[in-house]
């Protein structure tokens, strides 16, 4: 806390030290509403034993198979790059069922039937995940129809400003 | 150029050029709007895909009674509660003296039997120690030494609390501590309707 105070003491009283003070303090505010989320549920974090090395062709198609895959603790990582004992867990099931002759379609439905869809980055077009899909495409077109708009506006005839621009030169 | 109406008329384009900020300010606002939305979200709070599902099949030791061991068999025929925790997890710290309220009220209410627990990726002297010295608010605590029955049970955090009804299929999921009132609100009600 005193770290705190001399940075608000180190700034002067001009307006935009102020305008800095409110934003640190801002800044600050936010960090204190954040850190109780990350006190919430506690993510598996025992150490464990990493995973048997694999044949290349076998590798490739478990880094293929776990980079579409969402690290649910570390919900911003894919499951190929997270190191979380939970995903290490869930890749060493991976690992097992691709030993045990499972598709990459088997693999991927067991996770969703456990975690739901969000354990994967490609989730299936339904009624819920619509906007999700055709979002974009709405906002292209939105996009495009504004375009089209403003050249069809540009091209119209020679606007009275212009002309007593020409008239006074 | 001494024509002033000419000056004075606005220029005509911008019936077109209005419709276009009209628009944009509504896109704006609605994507302003939805991104507010978003942040009242828990991004957190999964949606938990087992929500009617049948509570996953398993044969794991109890701590109190190893041999034979527990399956999902011997908790059908009434409403349970099944609560994730861990002797390395902090947030539980916070919950066993809630659960050990409850389970004093879950005695006196008849419904002793309802709280079980899954001891989850924990070794099995710090877990016995933390029950020894907190109290042990469970029936049993099936040992998930492996995180097994986790990965079934689409646990990502610990603590996760479950509810299965009497057919044993799960009707409740909450991820994170259980406090009183959650408890009061959302659970017990599922209790009494389903027991």
């Amino acid at each position: 806390m005193s770290g705190l105070a001399t940075l608000f003491a180190a700034s002067g009283t001009g307006v935009i030290d102020r305008l800095q003070r409110t934003w640190l303090a801002l800044a600050f505010a936010a960090c204190g509403v954040m850190l109780p989320a990350c006190l919430w549920a506690q993510p598996v974090t025992r150490p464990d034993v990493p995973l048997a090395p694999m044949a290349a062709a076998e590798a490739e198609r478990f880094h293929v198979l776990t980079q579409e895959l969402r690290c649910v603790v570390c919900q911003n990582e894919n499951l190929a790059d997270s190191t979380a004992p939970l995903a290490q867990d869930l890749k060493r099931e991976i690992r097992e069922q691709m030993l045990a002759g499972k598709s990459d379609d088997d693999i991927k439905a067991f996770l969703v039937a456990r975690y739901g869809d969000f354990v994967t980055y490609r989730p299936p077009v339904r009624a819920n995940t619509l906007l999700l899909w055709g979002g974009p495409l709405v906002f292209v077109m939105i996009a495009g129809w504004l375009w089209v708009r403003n050249r069809a506006v540009a091209r119209g005839p020679v606007q009275p400003v212009d002309k007593s621009f020409g008239d006074n030169a | 150029m001494t024509d002033a109406t000419d000056l004075a008329t606005p220029p005509k384009g911008p019936s077109g050029k209005r419709l276009g900020f009209v628009v944009a300010a509504v896109a704006l606002v609605a994507l302003l709007a939805l991104l507010a939305i978003g942040m009242t979200r828990d991004p957190r709070e999964l949606p938990s895909a087992l929500i009617g599902k049948p509570l996953p099949a398993f044969s794991l030791p109890g701590m109190k009674r190893a041999d034979p061991p527990l399956t999902q068999a011997d908790l059908l025929g009434k409403t349970r509660v099944i609560n994730v925790w861990a002797s390395w997890c902090v947030a539980c710290q916070s919950e066993h003296p809630v659960l050990l309220a409850w389970q004093r009220e879950l005695v006196a209410q008849g419904r002793g039997h309802t709280l079980y627990g899954v001891n989850y990726k924990d070794t099995p002297d710090a877990a016995r120690i933390w029950l020894l010295r907190g109290g042990d608010p469970y029936v049993d605590s099936i040992v998930d030494a492996k995180g097994r029955l986790g990965i079934d049970l689409g646990v990502y955090g610990v603590p996760e609390t479950f509810v299965v009804n009497a057919g044993g299929h799960i009707v409740f999921r909450h991820a994170g501590p259980l406090t009183a009132e959650l408890i009061r609100t959302q659970i017990q009600p599922l209790l009494e309707t389903g027991s």
